[in-house]
């Protein structure tokens, strides 16, 4: 554009074009201030409340405060299991920025383990709340944490947190009686209370631990607390304090436990102790055991697949849910079946030969003794254990009569109160044959189950208690550990007194089994008769269960096969016979002779009734013979 | 009573003692009050950090001195020297280009000597309408289609070089600069309602050169509880800190989401909702009427300049300090995608108070150095 150009210009319009163009501008502006204003009211205003729960919401955390957990203690107030303080490494995620400088940092530190690093990854990977911490490595040696506590202020996100972990202190003889805890899993937060799990490290998984995890946890505590965006508490606005766990008082008896714990020897095998004036359990072995301390932190996977895939099948719980043949020691009650129904009795005789015939033709059903016994009565057939004897018993009652009585001494069901997981067993019936074989009942299945084989299954416990009903007579407990919870008696659903006593049309035939069973001993026939020589007297009934087959999937090992085909030997018992206060059942896995359990039995009279124990279990006395 | 209270301020304002020392009072004035109610909101945003708040006051020392020596400087000799600053800072922007150096994969500074760092994109915020206004200073208005492409070509090529370091919020103020100098230059109303019709296609175009963190922005934008706690966190906890404040706040030093940390960046591009938390929609109310004033007062002297370099220069000056604020605000609270853009001399940090002050001395200048007619 030139100069004369220029001189043409009507700077007047220019500058009113530019005037008009800044008050254009102003109302651009005042349009969108009242935009900015809008947005501003509807957040302050309109949503004020939303937003204030929100801001609310981000800067009060409720915090779990977790109970101490209830101890459990044995019949002498011996602590089975117990709270330990421990130290543990625990890293907080959301602020750790660099997982693998601090990796490398902690690494030059202290000793971290790659499985360690691998739990902590995977539990990285679980649900968990944000800022909450993430255990990395637990019970810190005092030389560990020392070395940590120094370097803690330039390491962020870490830090030594105080914990009660649980300690067994008796391990493994124990394992299947309290049971033990472990860390939660998604699977247990869903029957508990989230909330009041919150920051709990381990909750009951079995046993006891399990069963009694509601009175054992106590109630949480919360406090609400005010934390900054990295979680860190700021300031404590409320507090209600946590109530402890309450404590269970068992039956159990340490000593007894652990001493016929150690009785089983090298062998597989179960026993249970019942006092029959209550029910309460005073032993519950199943052998091999585990030590439950390696679950309570959350077992490592090469430990827990050593558990798992040993033959001996230690985490099987023998005693609650292993399933024998009860064999001879089914006898008392078989004979009491047929007195009560009267298809036996004391006085009438019958001659016993090595084998029992249903038709003269079929097959010979043998007894243990080829020769046979000759003419016996019924307490014989106590004492010697006659097989032909039941066979032909059974065979005149059918499976209903025997069905019906056994059932009341809680065989084919569970009665246990207060444990998780045991098995009813099999105790057969015309219905359940037909139901599960689509086939009617024979008479042979009769001639089995006379002798406690056939279809039988019974659980060491299910005998055991069984055993308890016969030594006092018919008042029948269902077993139970728990005695006092806290201070208080423990109570349980189904526990009806006396509702479940066995009255027969007869009680006097009660007595007249206890000395048919006491005669096991004492007569010179009697199969048990290497218990005598006892202060007090002692009625039982051997048994001898039959092995029958392999398992599929094992293969042939003439060494390994032998011993599996080994007869499990049984025994039961009660003491002193008059008037019991201990009852007993124990089973040697293919034991072999009988007298194995019988000999463990006596032992544990002896040391129960009158405290004979060896010396080196004078550790386990507990308090209460302090 | 009230209208010689008016007077009184009106002819104090006007004094020729100020006018000899080119100071705009009203200016500085509401630029004062917008600085010290900053500083209060800023001794709370960072925590009651009285070492941050004493640099910050450095810096508005350094910018007012800056503003006072601009202020010296007659009109005439900026509108002769702005075509050599503009070629000069797009050379240095390809310089940054080049050799620049820089943080989170972005390259906006230069190295100078001593370990300073200079951002040359920083500087086109100003140079940008000068060059404009400079373009026009000597041409008739309104512009012809032929200068207006002129114009567009002056623009786009700093903008481009900006928002490839990548930095695309400079180069939208920068761009946003120089459309305001050719607004105000009297861009025919059809040409901007053309423009406005294009945007679906501009937008497209741009979505398609963002960087992948940039469109994470505008999604998250778009929705912020898809990612609560990555990108979504900061609009999360800053609308959170805005609403709960309410009409009244909780008060100074008082708002937990400010307090507690939960608002990120509070001291910098958030500081508005450390204000709108802790004082509520009444504290964002006054420290958008301080803004006003700033605004109304420099489209005051635009109008009223003397030349159309002046009038040009002035407007868009104050025009792109609002849009400052708009876009702060308007992404603080959520209505506008997150575009890492300061609140003008309220946020804490260096380089823009420098600029933004320097933009009030230019005005003070045009204001101050008019011939009396």
């Amino acid at each position: 554009m030139s100069r004369q150009d220029q001189q043409f210009r009507n700077y007047r319009q220019e500058q009113r074009l530019t005037q008009h163009r800044v008050v254009a501008a102003a109302i651009f502006v005042i349009v969108l201030v009242c935009i900015l204003l809008a947005r501003l009211f509807y957040l302050q205003v309109i949503e004020y409340d939303l937003y204030q729960t929100k801001a609310d919401d981000n800067r009060v955390m409720l915090v779990t405060d977790p109970p101490p957990r209830g101890l459990i203690y044995d019949r002498n107030g011996l602590v089975l299991a117990d709270n330990r303080p421990i130290h543990s490494l625990t890293v907080t995620p959301e602020r750790v920025e660099d997982f693998i400088g601090l990796r490398k940092e902690l690494s030059n530190i202290i000793e971290i383990s790659d499985s360690e690093w691998e739990n902590f990854d995977s539990r990285l990977r679980e649900y968990r709340r944000p800022y909450q911490s993430i255990t990395l490595k637990s019970q810190l040696t005092d030389e560990e944490w020392a070395r940590v506590s120094v370097d803690l202020y330039r390491l962020d996100g870490v830090q030594v947190e105080a914990q009660l972990t649980r300690y067994y202190p008796y391990g493994e003889a124990f394992a299947h009686a309290v049971g033990y805890v472990g860390r939660i899993t998604a699977n247990d937060l869903k029957r508990v209370d989230q909330q009041a799990y919150q920051g709990a490290l381990f909750i009951g998984k079995t046993g006891i631990e399990g069963f009694y995890e509601k009175e054992l946890f106590g109630e949480a505590g919360f406090s609400k607390v005010e934390v900054n965006a990295r979680g860190r508490i700021m300031s404590q606005l409320e507090r209600q304090s946590p109530v402890p766990g309450r404590d269970l008082h068992l039956y159990l008896d340490a000593r007894l436990q652990q001493y016929a714990y150690d009785l089983l020897g090298d062998y597989k095998g179960s026993v249970v102790a019942i006092d029959p004036e209550t029910g309460g359990i005073l032993a519950l072995v199943s052998k091999p055991g585990f030590d439950p301390n390696l679950f309570v932190r959350g077992i490592s996977v090469a430990d827990y697949s050593t558990l798992r895939q040993s033959k001996k099948l230690p985490l099987f719980n023998r005693a609650l849910r292993g399933g024998y043949p009860p064999a001879s020691t089914i006898k008392p009650f078989m004979a009491l079946a047929g007195l009560e129904y009267g298809f036996a009795s004391w006085t009438e005789r019958y001659f016993a030969k090595g084998y029992y015939q249903i038709n003269p033709d079929g097959r010979r059903y043998r007894d243990w003794k080829r020769t046979g016994h000759g003419w016996i009565n019924l307490e014989r057939s106590i004492i010697e254990s006659v097989d032909t004897y039941y066979y032909q018993l059974s065979n005149k009652m059918g499976i209903t009569p025997i069905h019906n009585f056994l059932s009341r001494f809680g065989f084919g069901r569970s009665t246990l109160l207060d444990l998780n997981g045991d098995s009813s067993g099999l105790l057969p019936s015309n219905e359940w044959k037909k139901a599960k074989y689509k086939e009617p009942w024979y008479p042979g299945d009769s001639v089995n189950v006379g002798i406690g084989q056939g279809f039988m299954v019974a659980t060491p416990m299910q005998i055991a208690s069984a055993t308890s009903a016969l030594a006092s007579r018919g008042r029948y407990f269902y077993p139970r550990m728990a005695d006092k919870i806290g201070d208080d008696a423990a109570q349980f659903e189904g526990d009806l007194g006396g509702e479940h006593d066995i009255i027969l049309k007869d009680q006097g035939n009660w007595e007249r089994m206890v000395n048919a069973m006491r005669k096991v001993i004492t007569d010179s026939l009697g199969t048990a008769r290497r218990l005598q020589g006892t202060k007090y007297d002692i009625a039982g009934k051997t048994g001898t269960g039959q092995v029958f087959s392999l398992q599929e999937d094992e293969e042939y090992d003439s060494e390994k096969l032998d011993k599996r085909l080994h007869d499990h030997a049984l025994f039961i018992g009660f003491a002193p016979a008059k008037a019991p206060k201990i009852s007993v059942f124990a089973i040697f896995e293919n034991g072999g002779s009988s007298s194995k359990p019988a000999d463990l039995s006596k032992k544990l009279f002896d040391a129960y009734l009158y405290g004979k124990y060896p010396p080196h279990y004078d550790y386990l006395k507990g308090k209460g013979n302090d | 009573m009230t209208e010689s209270l008016y007077r009184r301020v009106l002819t104090f304002a006007n004094a020729r003692l100020w006018q000899l020392v080119h100071i705009d009072i009203l200016l500085i004035g509401s630029l004062l009050l917008l600085i010290g109610g900053g500083l209060f909101v800023l001794y709370s945003a960072s925590g009651q950090n009285v070492a941050m708040i004493e640099r910050q006051v450095f810096r508005f020392t350094v910018g007012l001195m800056v503003c006072l020596v601009l202020a010296q400087l007659p009109p005439k000799y900026m509108r002769r020297a702005s075509p050599t600053l503009y070629i000069f800072i797009v050379l240095l922007l390809l310089g940054v280009l080049m050799f620049g150096v820089g943080a989170k994969g972005a390259q906006r500074w230069l190295p100078l000597p001593g370990g300073l760092r200079f951002q040359p994109s920083e500087i086109m915020k100003i140079v940008m309408p000068m060059m404009v206004a400079w373009y026009f200073s000597d041409k008739a208005l309104p512009p012809s289609f032929k200068q207006i492409v002129m114009v567009i070509g002056l623009i786009v090529a700093p903008v481009l070089l900006i928002a490839k370091q990548p930095d695309l919020g400079t180069s939208l103020l920068v761009a946003v600069s120089g459309i305001f100098a050719l607004f105000l230059a009297g861009l025919g109303w059809r040409y901007i309602l053309g423009a406005a019709s294009l945007a679906p296609i501009a937008g497209y175009t741009l979505w398609q050169v963002m960087h992948d963190y940039q469109k994470q922005r505008v999604l998250t934008f778009l929705n912020p509880e898809s990612d609560p706690l990555g990108s979504g966190w900061n609009i999360i906890q800053s609308k959170t800190a805005i609403g709960s404040g309410g009409l009244y706040g909780k008060g100074w030093l008082e708002g937990t989401q400010a307090q507690l940390d939960f608002l990120p960046e509070s001291h910098t591009d958030f500081i508005i909702a450390v204000l709108a938390e802790e004082f509520g929609m009444l504290g964002c109310g006054l420290l958008i009427c301080a803004y006003l004033l700033v605004i109304a007062r420099g489209l005051y002297i635009s109008a009223m300049a003397e030349d159309n370099y002046a009038r040009l220069l002035a407007g868009s000056l104050t025009l792109t300090f609002f849009v400052y604020m708009f876009v702060n605000i308007g992404m603080v609270s959520g209505i506008l995608p997150v575009v890492g853009v300061p609140l003008p001399l309220v946020s804490y940090g260096g380089t823009s108070i420098i600029t933004i002050m320097a933009t009030f001395g230019i005005l003070m200048s045009i204001q101050t150095h008019k011939r009396a007619i």
